[in-house]
């Protein structure tokens, strides 16, 4: 399902000197239908900036990132909103808040994106909310006053609405309590029955072992951390 | 699947003045693409060239007609081209006084796209218009108020209001937040978000605002100097730029 | 006998203005420009009118000039004197002996024939400019029959007012092509402007000529749900008892009191000759020439 060959990228900050910093070189990695992977290694290492690439947030320099049918890595970018849209999911570390837009909106876009009915959207926003304890009353509120662990929950819900086939998964238990964690645990693994290939990154080290098949360490592949 | 918009090689040209030279793009249906760059870099030259209120020295900007599949706006007879602003294209001026009859009653600003184009019936016209005016947050009671005796930003409403009565299918805004108050630059924000969302509308929308950008574009293009410099998903040129004036550019926003 | 041209314009004048007459023929309900030339009375006064007269007239014609419906009023006769001195034109007061018409806001009630010419004074041609001032945007609009702007004037008229309040100057749509301004006629006149008779406009400030052959389709403009009706005074002439004509409301005394009466005093006249009399009228006599 995810096919990642021979991948690198570099950063070069212009107004500062025109420093070079590479980040990445020849990484590789496959996962299938029902894995999740886990993605480690120090910080700095590159996760999230993977992650990012394989989103289409941050341009690969060389490479092939293989969604499917489609390279992000070389993709239009129209075929990428398209795989954004409906394939590739991807749950951010921090919620990105637009003022005046409710939760249940929020959670409700990836689906009314797709041309699901308005009311079976709600519908659907409103059962995935109530499995991560929002409570109803925040409903109708922009999460933009919210607690970190409540805008986490928002976005993970918005994260799971659509069914997408690959999901991409930025450190989804943190700022979770013991309950909710349980709880976004059992999302990921009834995804993985669902045949939805997953890459997660898991700080919660346990939260890792349960739920992840195998580990990618990214040191390996970072220039100047390859031991 | 065939583009909306198909831009090839648009030049305009002051003299040896650089207005805008060598953008291409293609646009789909429901996608938006931003165009940002500071004050002269060229971006309203370009919008008024793609819209037909300039006419390019280069280039071709083909359309894909109800009827006719894609044509060339730029090649198209006046009347043709008039048509088209007011049924399938539709335009969003920075001064609202520039996009609305400030002496006829807001009904008649928004029914005046559909008298243009036939409708002849006075109570159907009259509901029609309440129910966009509704859409865009203005009470019916204000229907046959003049926009004089408006705020900034329900003119600007008002606007978008008139522009979309007819269901165009590509919208041009210019700056469509400047000069508004934070506050209801960020309603009209969100206003036009749910409009392009619900009406599968494409759109192209010139600013000097990031965040309007990230807010409303799929896509992005930079523009310095008359020149293209940058252009992609809206996210990865605003959190990967490549090039040092996007860098520069994306830096300078100040975080709140 | 005057020292003057023949209808006082030189022959050259006369030419470009019939060809703009032709031109206007051509083209129904199309404003025609042409060069208005100084006459002796100021703009506002007839000019249009007066220099389209001039270039129709023949000797042979009969002439007849109205202003508001009356013949007897200032203006009417000034002008009616004008040609007679420098045309020698025979003059009348009977709409049915006339052979040219001059009128200022106002269409004869009685029906012309093929063989009559009714030349219409017009302040301002544009029926758009009130609500778009530039002549180059209005023109574009002519040009393009693009004429959505006049359905937003109704729009606004009931809006307002509950109906569509233009009383005058009621604009029309010709031959189901150029919208048209009728001259300030009330619109009460404008189903008489399908007629037998030609029908020439002139703007003689606004240096405009424009023209409705005959039997030409002329529709007012309306709403479906709001229809063009020609309306008038809920009374009948107080003079000659005529329940069809145009009426002037004029006031008699102090209390209030007030009489309607036919704006056109030659059909009025026509009427009490044979032998109608209205509420307030006496029979009628003949008088003294």
């Amino acid at each position: 399902m995810i096919s990642i060959e021979n991948v690198s990228k570099s950063f070069v900050l212009h107004n500062q000197g025109t420093a070079e910093i590479p980040v990445m070189q020849g990484a590789s990695l496959m996962v299938s239908e029902g894995e999740c992977v886990a993605l480690v290694g120090a910080s700095g290492a590159g996760k999230s900036t993977l992650m990012r690439m394989i989103y289409g947030n941050y341009l690969t320099a060389s490479g092939r990132i293989m969604i499917g049918d489609v390279d992000v890595a070389s993709a239009a970018p129209r075929e990428i909103i398209q795989l954004r849209r409906r394939t590739l999911g991807y749950v951010s570390q921090f919620l990105r808040v637009v003022p005046r837009v409710s939760t249940l909106d929020v959670v409700a876009e990836p689906l009314l994106a797709t041309g699901t009915d308005a009311d079976e959207a709600r519908a659907q926003a409103e059962t995935l909310l109530t499995r991560l304890n929002i409570p109803q009353r925040l409903w109708a509120l922009s999460p933009t006053t919210f607690s970190g662990g409540e805008q986490q929950r928002v976005n993970i819900a918005r994260g799971f609405a659509f069914p997408y086939p690959a999901l991409l998964l930025d450190e989804p238990t943190a700022s979770l309590d013991p309950t909710n964690r349980a709880t976004v645990l059992a999302m990921i693994a009834e995804a993985k029955t669902r045949g939805v290939a997953i890459i997660g990154i898991f700080h919660d080290h346990a939260a890792r072992d349960e739920i992840c098949d195998r580990q990618f360490d990214m040191t390996k592949f970072t220039p100047g951390l390859a031991a | 699947m065939t583009p909306l918009l198909q831009v090839e090689n648009i030049a305009k040209f002051y003299g040896s003045r650089i207005g805008c030279t060598d953008v291409s793009f293609d646009l789909y249906p429901g996608e938006v693409m931003g165009i940002v760059g500071e004050s002269g870099s060229g971006k309203s030259t370009l919008l008024n060239c793609l819209a037909g209120h300039l006419t390019p020295d280069r280039g071709a900007v083909r359309f894909d007609t109800r009827t006719e599949g894609l044509r060339d706006t730029i090649t198209m007879s006046e009347s043709e081209r008039r048509m088209l602003g007011r049924t399938d294209w539709a335009f969003v001026h920075q001064h609202a006084h520039d996009g609305l009859r400030m002496n006829v009653s807001a009904g008649g600003n928004v029914g005046e796209r559909l008298m243009a184009v036939n409708a002849r019936h006075y109570g159907d016209i009259r509901n029609e218009a309440i129910d966009w005016l509704g859409r865009v947050e203005i009470t019916e009671d204000r229907i046959d108020d003049r926009p004089t005796a408006f705020s900034g930003g329900m003119q600007q409403r008002l606007q978008i209001a008139r522009n979309l009565v007819t269901g165009p299918r590509l919208v041009f805004m210019d700056e469509p937040t400047g000069g508004l108050d934070v506050s209801v630059q960020a309603r009209l924000l969100d206003l036009l978000r749910g409009l392009v969302r619900e009406m599968n509308l494409s759109a192209i929308i010139v600013t000097h605002d990031l965040a309007v950008v990230r807010l409303l574009a799929d896509r992005l293009m930079v523009m310095k100097d008359g020149h293209v410099i940058e252009t992609g998903l809206t996210d990865q040129v605003l959190d990967d730029p490549q090039h040092a004036y996007t860098q520069l550019l994306v830096s300078s926003v100040l975080q709140v | 006998m005057s020292d003057y041209n023949f209808a006082y314009l030189d022959e050259q004048t006369k030419r470009m203005i019939r060809r703009a007459i032709l031109k206007g023929l051509a083209i129904p309900g199309y404003q025609v420009p042409f060069a208005s030339r100084e006459m002796p009375m100021p703009y506002g006064w007839g000019t249009g009118g007066v220099q389209v007269s001039a270039a129709v007239l023949t000797p042979d014609d009969t002439f007849k000039v109205i202003d508001q419906g009356a013949d007897d009023t200032t203006n009417a006769v000034s002008i009616r004197r004008f040609f007679q001195k420098t045309a020698g034109v025979a003059v009348t007061e009977a709409t049915s002996e006339a052979s040219v018409i001059q009128t200022r806001h106002r269409i004869p009630e009685q029906d012309l024939r093929a063989d009559q010419i009714l030349v219409y004074q017009v302040p301002i041609p544009e029926p758009l400019r009130f609500l778009e001032p530039s002549e180059v945007e209005t023109r574009k609009m002519h040009a393009l029959e693009e004429y959505g702007l006049m359905h937003v004037k109704l729009y606004e008229d009931i809006s307002q007012h509950g109906d569509i309040a233009t009383a005058y100057a009621y604009p029309v749509k010709v031959e189901g092509r150029y919208v048209m301004d009728p001259s300030p006629i009330p619109k009460f006149d404008n189903p008489k402007l399908e007629m037998a008779g030609i029908q020439l406009f002139g703007a003689g400030r606004e240096q405009r000529i424009y023209a409705i052959p005959p039997y030409t389709q002329v529709v007012s403009l309306d709403f479906d749900d709001y229809p063009f009706r020609a309306s008038k005074a809920d009374h009948a002439c107080d003079l000659c008892g005529a329940e069809d004509s145009y009426l002037d409301e004029l006031i008699v005394d102090d209390a209030g009191g007030r009489m309607f009466m036919c704006s056109d005093t030659d059909y009025c006249a026509s009427r009490r000759k044979q032998g109608h009399v209205g509420a307030q009228g006496v029979p009628y006599e003949e008088d003294a020439a």
